[in-house]
């Protein structure tokens, strides 16, 4: 469904990505692993248009999208919920869910969004502002879910959330794969990422060292020790 | 007592009209971060096109009904022609530019509309006086443009807050990258919001126009007070915009016409008459001065600023 083949990104004049593939199937939960500051989210900055990747190509649904504005990948169906959740603060929590939302045929609703996230049902009329750091995510989720994806994209998911929040999150995440959505995650939580995905790549200095599936990198200390840190 | 009221009546409407000027200068100011000093040539352009289509259609409804799409699309034009490419540029290159658009837009109505200014005579409904109360007539037209402003200033808020495209314009306003990620054109959004600001100041030109006369330059004192009202306001505040500028409206109004005659009360007449005209004029940029040292991002801040 995305491919990724030999992109190359700069932020200025320093280059990020040198050579950077991806490839996720259809109802595959993909991860992308490695230290900070390696190209997980310029990959990702990449691949949503928001930086342009200078060199490659990027092919989603069977169409180039390297050189589409962010609006428009956005519109082919790639859901995006960035790094620090980056919900409108000014809008309401239901504002937020319904004013980006795609209808297409595919089945995300508000009342379905609203039943995976009790926790938002309870704060429809807050401010995004106002919701704490697990509710943001959660209404981030949310949100990209409305624009009924056929691939989800989760930049750091879980980062700075407490234990229980994080176990609410992977939940959500085996559900929606259990639904057949197509994932691609960044996280650090080694544990809940081999049990959730099918495919991991490493990336280090912004192109593929390693990638295998989560069987491969439980099996794989060198790995996990040489560019995880673990 | 019935001058006071009447004062107070003046400063409402010139407030009315300001908040039209001011509301799309703070929208696209607030959301597209561009300054725009060629607002009050639409202003003036919206005066001219009302002055030109009454002209030809013999009727000041229509001429001012058909004003404002005019203003509207050349709003439109004037952003994608003009402003699209300033958006990524500093403030400094953009107050250049849009200075630009302010000779462009006098010389070229002095070449097409004439050196003379024009007049927008008042069709006979609207040329009366509405007895307010015993002693205290107040004409007509000035009633209908408060009500026309009070009406936009309602279908703005509904506009603003109700709506799809009103959650896209806060939520672009925010963090517009994210909105864009999210599927919304923000190109698109922003020509929008530009136009929308086009038509509303050419609405508050044309409503000036019957009192004052269409002629060149009439934007650029207006525009001076529009950017007060939104600096009180908060900038990028629709809200903050309609209370500062009903403040401005009725203490530049009031202080005109009382401050001769409270000075009065503490030093000699000659000098509390020259005392007060500098000083009216001042009042506005003193509470704007107080606003900011109190609170320095205006009375509304709009979040994501």
């Amino acid at each position: 469904m995305l491919e990724v083949r030999g992109i190359d990104t700069f932020y200025d004049r320093s280059q990020v990505l040198f050579g950077m593939e991806l490839e996720i199937r259809e109802g595959e939960v993909v991860t992308l692993l490695g230290r900070n500051g390696m190209g997980k989210t310029t990959t990702i900055r990449s691949i949503m248009g928001l930086t342009r990747a200078a060199a490659g190509s990027i092919r989603f649904a069977g169409s180039e999208i390297r050189e589409l504005p962010s609006y428009r990948i956005a519109q082919a169906g790639i859901g995006l919920v960035p790094e620090g959740r980056q919900i409108f603060p000014n809008l309401s929590v239901r504002e937020n869910l319904v004013a980006t939302a795609i209808p297409r045929d595919r089945a995300w609703t508000f009342e379905r969004v609203v039943a995976l996230f009790p926790r938002l049902a309870e704060r429809l009329s807050n401010m995004g502002g106002q919701l704490s750091g697990g509710e943001q995510q959660m209404l981030a989720i949310g949100r990209a879910l409305m624009t009924n994806p056929r691939l989800l994209i989760l930049d750091e998911a879980t980062e700075g959330l407490a234990p229980l929040i994080r176990e609410e999150i992977w939940a959500c995440l085996t559900q929606l794969k259990a639904q057949n959505q197509a994932i691609l995650v960044i996280d650090k939580n080694l544990d809940a990422l081999t049990r959730i995905a099918d495919r991991h790549y490493v990336i280090e200095k912004g192109r593929v060292v390693w990638s295998g599936s989560s069987a491969q990198l439980l099996a794989n200390p060198t790995v996990q020790h040489r560019y995880l840190g673990v | 007592m019935i001058l006071f009221i009447e004062q107070i009546l003046n400063g409402v409407q010139i407030g009315l009209l300001l908040f039209l000027l001011a509301a799309g200068l703070t929208l696209v100011f607030g959301i597209m971060d561009l300054v725009n000093l060629a607002h009050g040539s639409l202003y003036m352009m919206g005066a001219y096109f009302a002055a030109v289509l009454t002209k030809l259609t013999g009727s000041f409804f229509l001429g001012a009904l058909l004003a404002l799409p005019a203003a509207l699309l050349l709003g439109i034009v004037v952003e994608v022609v003009a402003l699209r490419s300033l958006y990524s540029r500093d403030h400094l290159d953009q107050v250049l530019a849009t200075f630009g658009l302010i000779l462009f837009f006098n010389e070229a109505a002095q070449l097409v509309f004439g050196v003379a200014g024009m007049t927008i005579p008042l069709p006979e409904a609207l040329q009366g006086q509405i007895q307010i109360m015993p002693g205290l007539p107040y004409p007509t037209y000035r009633f209908v443009v408060v009500a026309v402003g009070l009406a936009c200033a309602l279908s703005l808020y509904w506009l603003v807050v109700r709506t799809r495209v009103g959650m896209l314009i806060r939520a672009g306003a925010s963090n517009r990258e994210m909105a864009g990620a999210l599927g919304v054109n923000i190109a698109r959004l922003y020509t929008l919001v530009f136009g929308l600001g086009a038509a509303l100041a050419a609405l508050a030109g044309l409503m000036a126009a019957p009192i004052t006369t269409v002629r060149v330059g009439m934007g650029e004192n207006i525009l001076i007070l529009a950017f007060v009202v939104i600096v009180i306001g908060g900038i990028g505040s629709v809200r903050g915009a309609f209370v500062a500028a009903f403040l401005v409206g009725l203490l530049d109004t009031v202080g005109r016409a009382f401050l001769p005659d409270i000075l009065t009360l503490f030093i000699n007449p000659i000098q509390a008459a020259s005392l007060a005209q500098g000083l009216s004029s001042m009042l506005i940029y003193i509470l704007m001065a107080l606003v900011l040292v109190v609170r320095p991002a205006g009375l509304f801040p709009a979040p994501g600023r």
